[in-house]
C-alpha cells in the first residue's frame, strides 16, 4: 500500500489477518439461515462462495461486517475471529468494524453526490485529511479501481451520471479509499456487461495483493478464475471448502461435483 | 391462426379497452370543464382589478373609492414566509425521525398516526385551537398567531411528504453507506435525505401553496387589518380574509378587489405548483 496514503485506521499490526469463522449460526427471526459454519478466510487471498440462490452465501458475507445489525430479528451466534477478537460480540464498535471490513454490493449504489464526494464521504468518516491529501487519496482510490482515466476530467459530476460498470467501479474505489483490510464483494458483477465484468475481475486480481477478499458469485467460471479458495454452500450449510483448483478439479463430495458440472442447481 | 379482428377473445378485450378509455376521458373532461370554468370566471372578473394600485394602495375604508390590496399581499407573504421558516425544519426533521424509526418504535408509529389525523383536520379547528392557547392569553389577534395556525397546517404536509419520499430511498443505498462505517445520523442526513431532496422541496412548496389560500385558521388568529402593518404582534391583513370579507360586501370596488385577490392567490399557487414540478423533474441530480 502506498505509504503516503497510510490511513489513520488502527491496523492490527501483528494480528493474524485471517478471518476465522467457527460454529456460526444465523437466524432471520425463527428461520435459520446458516447452520454451523466453520471456515477460515485467508489473509490476502480471494475466497469465493458459490452455491444456488438462497443457500446463505450473501448471509454469510453480511455477518462478517455485521450488516444484519440493521434489521431487528436478525441475529448471529458463534464466533467470527478477526485479529484476535470475536466481532459478533455486542461490545464491538460496528462502525469501526465496517470501516475495516469494506463491502461492495450487487447493484451499483453511487451516493447522490459528485464522483469526488462519493470517494471522500467514507474517508472523512475516520480520517482528517487536508484538501491536498484528500485529492491524492481520491486519485489513488480511483486508480486502484481502474476508473481514474475515465473520470479524471469530471470529478465534480454526479456519480449517477456514470454507466453501470463505471458506477460499480466507483463503489469499489469508494470502498478501497477507506483502506480497509478486508473486501467483501457480494455478486459485484451480476448487473454488469461482460467487458465491465472483465475489468472488475482484473481488479480483484490486483487488489488481492493488498487485501483479503471474499466474493459471492453465481458465475462458476468467475469463481474459478479469480479465487484461491472456494466454498460451496447449500441450504445454509457449508458443503465443501478448499483450494479452488481442488474444488473445481477434484471435489471430494458428490454434491459439489454435481453443482459444478451443472447436473444440479 | 388469426389474432386480430375475428378472434373473439381479442374483440372482447378491445371493447373493454374502449369502454375504459371512454370513461377515463369523460371523467377527465368533466374535471377540466369545471376547472376551466372557475379559472375563466376568475380571470374575467379579476383581471380588471389587477392595476398598479392593487400593489401600492391599502384596502379602502367603507364607502371610499379605489384602494388596493398592498397590506393584505404583504401580510400574507409575511405570515406564509414565517410559517414556512417554522414548518420546513420541523416538518423535515420529524419526517426523518418517522422514516428512520417508524417501524421499530411505538412512539414513532403513534406520531405517524397523529400526523395523518392532522392532515385531514378541519382548518377552522386549528384556528380555534391557536385562538384558545395563544390569542386569549395575549388578548389580541396577531400576525404571530396567524403564522402559528397556518404552520400547524403546513407541518403535517411536510412531515408526510418527507416520510414518503425517504421511504423511496432503496435499502441498498443506505446499506452501502453503513458498509463504509458511517453512523446512522450521517447516513440519514448525508445520503438518504440527499437522495430525495428534490422531492422534499416539492413537498415544502406544495405546503406553501396549501397555506397561501387558507382562510379559516386566520379568521380567529390574524383577523385582518385595514392598514399596512409589519408588526407581527398586531392583527395583520391577509388575502384570504380580505377576500372573504370583501366578497360579501355591498361595495362594488370591494368586490372587484376580492376578485383581484382571488386571482392573485390562484396564480400564485399555480406558479408554486409549476415550480415544484420543475424541481421534481430535475430529481436524481447529484
Amino acid at each position: 500500500m502506498n505509504t503516503q496514503n497510510n490511513g489513520n485506521l488502527a491496523h492490527g499490526a501483528n494480528g493474524n489477518g485471517n478471518i476465522e469463522i467457527s460454529g456460526l449460526d444465523f437466524y432471520y427471526g425463527n428461520y435459520q439461515g446458516l447452520k454451523n459454519i466453520n471456515l477460515t478466510i485467508h489473509e490476502k487471498k480471494v475466497t469465493a462462495f458459490i452455491g444456488p440462490s438462497g443457500c446463505g452465501k450473501s448471509t454469510l458475507l453480511r455477518t462478517m461486517n455485521r450488516m444484519y445489525d440493521l434489521y431487528p430479528g436478525h441475529r448471529a451466534a458463534g464466533q467470527i475471529l478477526f485479529q484476535g477478537r470475536n466481532i459478533l460480540e455486542t461490545g464491538e464498535d460496528v462502525n469501526m468494524l465496517r470501516a475495516r471490513i469494506g463491502m461492495v454490493f450487487q447493484k451499483p449504489t453511487p451516493f447522490p453526490m459528485s464522483i469526488y464526494e462519493n470517494i471522500a464521504f467514507g474517508v472523512r468518516l475516520y480520517s482528517n485529511l487536508s484538501r491536498g491529501q484528500m485529492d491524492e487519496r481520491v486519485e489513488w482510490a480511483l486508480k486502484k479501481a481502474a476508473l481514474w482515466d475515465e473520470v479524471k476530467d469530471k470529478l465534480d459530476k454526479s456519480g449517477l451520471s456514470l454507466s453501470g460498470g463505471q458506477q460499480q467501479r466507483l463503489c469499489i474505489a469508494r470502498c478501497v479509499a477507506v483502506q480497509p483490510e478486508v473486501l467483501l464483494l457480494d455478486e459485484p458483477t451480476s448487473a454488469l456487461d461482460p467487458i465491465s465484468t472483465a475489468k472488475i475481475e482484473e481488479l480483484i486480481n490486483e487488489l488481492k495483493e493488498d487485501y483479503t477478499i471474499a466474493i459471492v458469485t453465481h458465475n462458476m467460471q468467475q469463481g474459478a478464475r479469480c479465487s484461491d479458495y472456494t466454498a460451496y454452500m447449500y441450504l445454509g450449510e457449508l458443503v465443501e471448502f478448499g483450494e479452488t483448483d481442488q474444488i473445481f478439479l477434484h471435489p471430494k463430495k458428490r454434491e459439489t461435483q454435481d453443482y459444478i458440472t451443472g447436473r444440479f442447481g | 391462426m388469426n389474432h386480430t379482428s375475428s378472434n373473439p377473445v381479442y374483440r372482447m378485450r378491445l371493447l373493454t379497452h374502449r369502454i375504459g378509455i371512454f370513461m377515463s376521458f369523460s371523467a377527465m373532461a368533466l374535471g377540466i370543464f369545471f376547472l376551466a370554468w372557475i379559472l375563466i370566471t376568475l380571470v374575467m372578473n379579476g383581471a380588471s382589478a389587477i392595476t398598479p394600485a392593487i400593489f401600492s394602495a391599502s384596502t379602502p375604508a367603507p364607502g371610499s373609492d379605489d384602494g388596493g390590496l398592498a397590506n393584505a399581499i404583504f401580510g400574507s407573504l409575511l405570515m406564509v414566509g414565517v410559517s414556512t421558516l417554522i414548518s420546513t425544519p420541523v416538518g423535515i426533521l420529524a419526517g426523518i425521525y418517522l422514516a428512520e424509526y417508524g417501524d421499530e418504535s411505538w412512539f414513532a408509529q403513534a406520531t405517524r398516526f397523529v400526523v395523518d389525523i392532522m392532515l385531514s383536520a378541519p382548518s377552522i379547528v386549528i384556528g380555534l385551537f391557536v385562538y384558545a392557547i395563544y390569542v386569549i392569553h395575549t388578548k389580541h389577534f396577531s400576525g404571530w398567531a396567524g403564522s402559528f395556525a397556518i404552520s400547524l397546517i403546513a407541518i403535517p404536509v411536510v412531515i408526510r411528504t418527507t416520510d414518503n419520499m425517504l421511504a423511496l430511498v432503496p435499502t441498498s443505498l443506505r446499506e452501502a453507506a453503513y458498509a463504509l462505517g458511517a453512523p446512522r445520523w450521517k447516513v440519514a442526513l448525508m445520503v438518504r435525505l440527499r437522495a430525495v431532496r428534490a422531492g422534499i422541496l416539492t413537498g415544502v412548496l406544495l405546503a406553501v401553496a396549501r397555506i397561501s389560500g387558507e382562510t379559516a385558521p386566520l379568521l380567529f388568529t390574524a383577523l385582518n387589518n385595514q392598514f399596512f402593518s409589519a408588526d407581527m404582534n398586531q392583527p395583520m391583513a391577509n388575502l384570504p380574509v380580505v377576500i372573504y370579507q370583501f366578497a360579501m360586501s355591498p361595495y362594488d370596488n370591494w368586490r372587484s378587489l376580492a376578485w383581484g385577490g382571488a386571482l392573485l392567490i390562484t396564480f400564485g399557487v399555480l406558479g408554486l405548483n409549476i415550480l415544484s414540478r420543475t424541481f421534481f423533474s430535475q430529481k436524481a441530480q447529484g
